[in-house]
C-alpha cells in the first residue's frame, strides 16, 4: 500500500500525519517533543525510516533527535555546533561588526546517497555536516569564511541558513540560501562557495540594489530532473535561473504580491511552480484575507490562484519558508502549514484542498515522505 | 546522593522523572553537580550550560534552599543541605514571556 508520511514541526512540538495514496483519511500522531520548538524534521531519501529533527528552546538551546523507525521512537543525538576556528564577525543591525554566535538549526538536509550523512543549516549562518547520523557535527567553514562574510547581516528572523539543495546528480554540488546574504553554490562538497545572486534586485532594502551579497532570499526550489533550473522566493520577487544561479530573472508576472516565503516545484512537471503570496514585509498575511496558493504551469510569469477548499475571507495567517512540500505519488500531492496551526493537503496538484488538521500550534515546517 | 530537580523540558529530553539522584564528588558545587548530571544524562549537555565555555545558559536558573544561586561562582560550595541531600538543587527555566 503506497501512502505518505507528513512531518510537521510546530512552535510547541512535532506531529506526524499519515495516509494512504488517496490522502483522504489521516492518522495524526503527536505532539512529539511537546513544548519544544521544532524547526525542521526530514527523512533520509536512502532510508525513509531514518528521520532527523531539530528541536530547540529559548531556555535550553539546541538539541537534535533521530529516529530509525519512522518516528515511532527517537533518541537525542549530537547538539554541539562549534564554528571552525576563530568565528570572526558579520554585520549587525546597527552596521557594526558582531561575532558569529550559534543559535539554532533551521534546516536539515539528509544526503541522497548515504543515510548517515546529513547537513544542517544554522543561525548564525553556517553549514554543518554529520557523517555519523547526527552524533557529531563539523562545519563546512568555506562558506562562512567567504570573503563577503563580514557583509552578511541578519534579517528580521535572524541570520539563518535556511535552504539546502543537493544536486541529485552530483552530491558535491549544493545550493544554499541565507537571510540576509543571498544564495551560494559549491561544486566541491562545501569546501568553496560562490555567491550566485546576479540578477537579484533589492531596491529599498540595499543601498546597492544589485549587490553581490546582502539579498534576503527566502527559499529556493529545484526539480530533480533539471538541476540547473532553480526557482527563488525572495523577500520581494519570485525569480528563476536556468544556469545554476549564474543569472536570475524575475518571473513574478501577475502575482497579486510577489512577497512570500515558500516556493515548491511539482513532482512530475518541472515547469509547474507554487508560491503563497502574502501582502508585504510588514503584513505577513494573504492579500484581501484570502488564502491562495498560486500555481504557474509555465515556469513562472503566468500564475493562477488555487482557492478551492482554502479560506477565502478573514484569513490572516502566514506560511513559513519550510512549511510547504510536495509528494511524488502519481497524482502529485501538496501540503502546507500555517502560523494559525492548519495543515492543508491537496491530492490533485493543488486544484482542491482540505485541512488535515486545523488547530496545531503555529506550523514552522512541513515535509512529506512518499511511501511506494 | 545529591537530589536535582529538572524542569519539564529536560525531564522529557532525558526521559527522567522530575527529581533525580546523582553521585557527586566533593566539593559539591554548581560545576560538580552539573558535571555529574551530564555524565549520567549525556543528552543534557549543551542545554543547561553552553558547550565549550560551560557558562550557564542565559535563561536557566539555579535555586538552592530558596535562594537563587545562579550568579554565584560555579566553584563555590553549595549549601550543606544540598550537599547532604536534605534539600534538592533546582534547575529552572527562567520566568519569561508575557
Amino acid at each position: 500500500m503506497s501512502g505518505v508520511r507528513v512531518l510537521v514541526g510546530t512552535r510547541k512540538g512535532a506531529f506526524i500525519l499519515t495516509s494512504n495514496e488517496k490522502r483522504e483519511e489521516w492518522d495524526v500522531t503527536g505532539p512529539l517533543f511537546a513544548g519544544w520548538e521544532m524547526y525542521h524534521l526530514k527523512g533520509s531519501p536512502v532510508d525513509p525510516n531514518r528521520l532527523f529533527a531539530s528541536q530547540c528552546s529559548g531556555w535550553f538551546g539546541q538539541t537534535m533527535q533521530r529516529s530509525d523507525d519512522g518516528g515511532k521512537s527517537w533518541e537525542p543525538v549530537g547538539n554541539e555546533f562549534t564554528y571552525d576556528g576563530v568565528p570572526g564577525t558579520h554585520q549587525w543591525y546597527d552596521g557594526t561588526q558582531h561575532p558569529w554566535e550559534f543559535a539554532r538549526v533551521w534546516h536539515l538536509e539528509p544526503s541522497r546517497t548515504d543515510p548517515d550523512t546529513v547537513y544542517a543549516g544554522v543561525e548564525d549562518a553556517a553549514l554543518f555536516k554529520s557523517t555519523d547520523a547526527g552524533q557529531s557535527w563539523k562545519e563546512l567553514s568555506g562558506l562562512r569564511q567567504h570573503s563577503s562574510g563580514h557583509l552578511w547581516a541578519p534579517g528580521a528572523g535572524g541570520m539563518c541558513l535556511h535552504t539546502i539543495i543537493i544536486d541529485p546528480n552530483n552530491e558535491d554540488r549544493m545550493f544554499v540560501a541565507i537571510s540576509a546574504a543571498g544564495s551560494f553554490r559549491t561544486e566541491d562538497g562545501g569546501q568553496t562557495w560562490k555567491p550566485i545572486n546576479h540578477g537579484l534586485k533589492s531596491e529599498w532594502e540595499l543601498p546597492d540594489s544589485d549587490a553581490e551579497v546582502g539579498h534576503c532570499v527566502h527559499n529556493l526550489a529545484m526539480h530533480p530532473s533539471r538541476p540547473d533550473v532553480l526557482f527563488m522566493q525572495k523577500h520581494w520577487d519570485v525569480m528563476r535561473t536556468d544556469d545554476a544561479g549564474e543569472n536570475w530573472h524575475e518571473v513574478s508576472g501577475n502575482l497579486p504580491s510577489d512577497f512570500g516565503f515558500p516556493i515548491q516545484v511539482h513532482a512530475h512537471e518541472p515547469d509547474t511552480v507554487y508560491v503563497v503570496p502574502i501582502k508585504s514585509d510588514s503584513e505577513h498575511f494573504p492579500p484581501d484575507g484570502k488564502l491562495r496558493v498560486y500555481r504557474s504551469r509555465s515556469g513562472g510569469n503566468e500564475w493562477e490562484p488555487l482557492t478551492k477548499g482554502l479560506p477565502q475571507e478573514d484569513c490572516y495567517v502566514n506560511v513559513l519558508r519550510d512549511a510547504m512540500a510536495v509528494d511524488s505519488l502519481e497524482s502529485c500531492g501538496l501540503y502546507f502549514g500555517t502560523t494559525g496551526g492548519q495543515v492543508y493537503a491537496s491530492s490533485d496538484s493543488g486544484d482542491s484542498w482540505a485541512p488535515i488538521v486545523r488547530n496545531l500550534p503555529a506550523v514552522m515546517s512541513v515535509e512529506v515522505q512518499t511511501q511506494s | 546522593m545529591i537530589r536535582v530537580i529538572l524542569p519539564a523540558h529536560l525531564q522529557t529530553l532525558a526521559n527522567a522523572v522530575k527529581e533525580v539522584e546523582i553521585e557527586v564528588d566533593v566539593p559539591v558545587t554548581q560545576r560538580t553537580v552539573i558535571d555529574a548530571l551530564e555524565a549520567t544524562y549525556p543528552m543534557l549537555r549543551g542545554t543547561i550550560r553552553d558547550h565549550g565555555t560551560l557558562k550557564r545558559r542565559p535563561m536557566v536558573r539555579f535555586f538552592a534552599c530558596e535562594h537563587d544561586v545562579s550568579h554565584d561562582p560555579p566553584d563555590d560550595p553549595l549549601p550543606d543541605e544540598v550537599a547532604t541531600g536534605k534539600e534538592p538543587f533546582w534547575i529552572v527555566g527562567a520566568m519569561s514571556g508575557g
